[in-house]
């Protein structure tokens, strides 16, 4: 393990060496929950593509379409390493919507029944909700909710309780977005499996902050955004085993996924994961995410797991000190702080905040586990990262000491 | 400075409707013409409900989800149209819509509405401070095509 410099890893980023200003202050980023800021390794790989290697991928007759699948395939190779999967288990999509609307689709919708069951929670974001909703209005299989426990924390011995043989599908975070706890995915994947459950996993919240071993945890799939783990937007990643990504029908079909077809309308697929890809594929920022994978693996993402485990510590322990403060999350694990200012609505604190060059965001998350767990409409999350220091949360517990008075932002 | 425009006093004018909102109710009437209005930018979720008596509004209302800015200027809005013709209501909607968006305004006719002169400072809450105005304005059109 190696301690994390942030002051020396800032050097690294555009945002911080431009030094971006917000309200005319020092911008406090800390709102990583929704993405993240861009290293210049990241800017140079899509750079190069388009200054000096631009060509289409797939069947190239020339050298510059010939190297961009070889970076192509170099890039599918780091991200498989990244997760300890197989090359060929990794399907490149536009994010973690895109991959989880895929499984829903290409898995969900093709094989369960009227009389089968997902499992969901009541803290998942919308991404790993809406999709299956879909599902059950096509198949007619129920979706059902594995209990949270006192905290809103997903644990294994709830899913013992409701998981049955009608269970096809267990979806749930890793992280989850709005309370920011670890689920032991291990545990959940190994009861499931006990009861001929697949695991669908939405890795948004997990993979950038913590190791993943989809191996180790044995998820059947696993989805995760680039632009949360300083990559670019627009390029995302389906892990699946590949037994299953071989049963699941493309969500989507055209150049680039079939082998052959003919005019009677006999169509021959490639294998996964080409199978997936139809159509030109994000190319720059697939070599964008293949050099943050590369920034992050060279930073360690033990590491940076450890960091943000200090920065929570020192943030929650400071932020106890300040009666206004409820904390809604404070046993949780990862860099996911929500909270709210007694008395002051969610969004109204985000605007101060703004006012004092702090970017957090206030939301509904999910109204149901707020109403629920929280008794509360809408919070604002704090979500930390690996180039956040001591500094920032100082920053962002001197403001929130005056939090009370948040229409300074108009007046001040 | 006119008193209205000293930061405390606008401050206290926007808490006291916040926490104190005159017209914060669903009228059980089926006279009222209503609108629900949202935004998928923000929390804000907010019905709007408009009696409107031979070319007078009679009565204006709100209620739903909302922050401190919208629940504000929506609430001021309902008070400043009670009692006025439509034509005089859309003309201070369109007073207050050209302060919000710094252009030249007539303040004469925005009483404590003034208070939010200041949400450009924070464009992201510009919503928030129109929100209710917006539905209103459409309800008043919508009623005048019905005409």
């Amino acid at each position: 393990m190696n301690k994390i410099n942030p002051y020396v890893l800032r050097n690294d980023f555009p945002m911080f060496k431009n030094k971006i200003k917000m309200q005319g202050k020092p911008l406090i980023f800390l709102d990583n929950a929704s993405t993240t800021f861009k290293p210049y390794a990241v800017e140079k790989a899509v750079n190069e593509y388009f200054e000096t290697s631009t060509a289409n991928s797939h069947r190239g007759d020339y050298d510059l379409c010939y190297n961009v699948d070889l970076k192509i395939d170099l890039a599918r190779e780091t991200i498989a390493k990244f997760i300890n999967s197989e090359k060929r288990e990794i399907v490149f999509t536009s994010g973690t919507s895109m991959s989880i609307n895929l499984i829903a689709y290409g898995y969900g919708t093709k094989y369960l029944t009227k009389d089968d069951e997902i499992l969901i929670t009541q803290a998942e974001h919308a991404s790993n909700v809406l999709p299956w909703f879909k599902v059950g209005e096509m198949t007619g299989c129920k979706i059902n909710y594995i209990p949270l426990n006192e905290d809103g924390k997903l644990v294994p011995e709830n899913l013992r309780k409701v998981i049955s043989s009608k269970t096809k599908i267990v979806a749930v975070a890793h992280v989850t977005n709005v309370l920011g706890f670890i689920v032991d995915i291990k545990e959940i994947t190994k009861i499931a499996h006990e009861h001929g459950a697949i695991v669908v996993c939405d890795g948004a919240q997990s993979v950038p902050h913590m190791p993943t071993d989809v191996k180790d945890l044995d998820i059947d799939f696993l989805s995760f955004s680039g632009h949360k783990m300083v990559g670019p937007t627009g390029i995302g990643v389906l892990y699946g085993k590949y037994a299953l990504l071989e049963k699941t029908s493309p969500f989507m079909t055209g150049g680039g996924m079939n082998a052959k077809f003919d005019m009677c309308g006999d169509v021959t697929y490639l294998a996964p994961p080409s199978k997936f890809e139809a159509g030109t594929q994000n190319i720059e920022g697939i070599f964008g995410l293949k050099a943050a994978v590369d920034y992050l693996t060279n930073i360690g993402m033990e590491n940076i797991r450890a960091h943000e485990d200090e920065l929570r510590k020192y943030a929650i322990e400071k932020l106890k000190k300040n009666k206004q403060v409820i904390l809604y999350n404070e046993k949780a694990e990862s860099g996911i702080i929500t909270f709210n200012i007694k008395g002051v609505f969610a969004q109204d604190e985000a605007t101060y905040l703004n006012s004092q060059g702090i970017a957090c965001r206030s939301g509904q998350h999910c109204a149901k586990v707020l109403l629920d767990y929280l008794n509360e409409v809408a919070t604002v999350r704090a979500s930390l990262y690996f180039y956040n220091t001591k500094e920032d949360i100082d920053a962002f517990v001197l403001a929130l000491e005056k939090g009370g008075d948040f229409l300074d932002a108009y007046f001040a | 400075m006119p008193i209205l425009l000293d930061p405390q006093m606008m401050r206290a004018i926007i808490m006291d409707h916040y926490e104190k909102p005159r017209n914060k109710r669903t009228p059980n009437d089926t006279r009222y013409s209503t609108m629900h209005i949202d935004s998928p930018n923000c929390i804000d979720d907010i019905t709007v409900f408009l009696l409107e008596e031979n070319g007078m509004i009679t009565d204006c209302a709100f209620d739903g989800i909302a922050c401190t800015i919208s629940t504000a200027s929506t609430d001021i809005m309902t008070e400043l149209v009670i009692g006025k013709t439509t034509k005089d209501a859309l003309y201070i909607i369109d007073q207050y819509q050209k302060m919000i968006h710094e252009q030249p305004f007539d303040e004469t006719v925005l009483d404590e509405a003034i208070v939010f002169v200041n949400t450009h400072r924070q464009a992201a809450r510009i919503k928030c401070a129109t929100i209710g105005w917006d539905a209103l304005e459409n309800l008043l059109h919508h009623h005048h095509e019905e005409k």
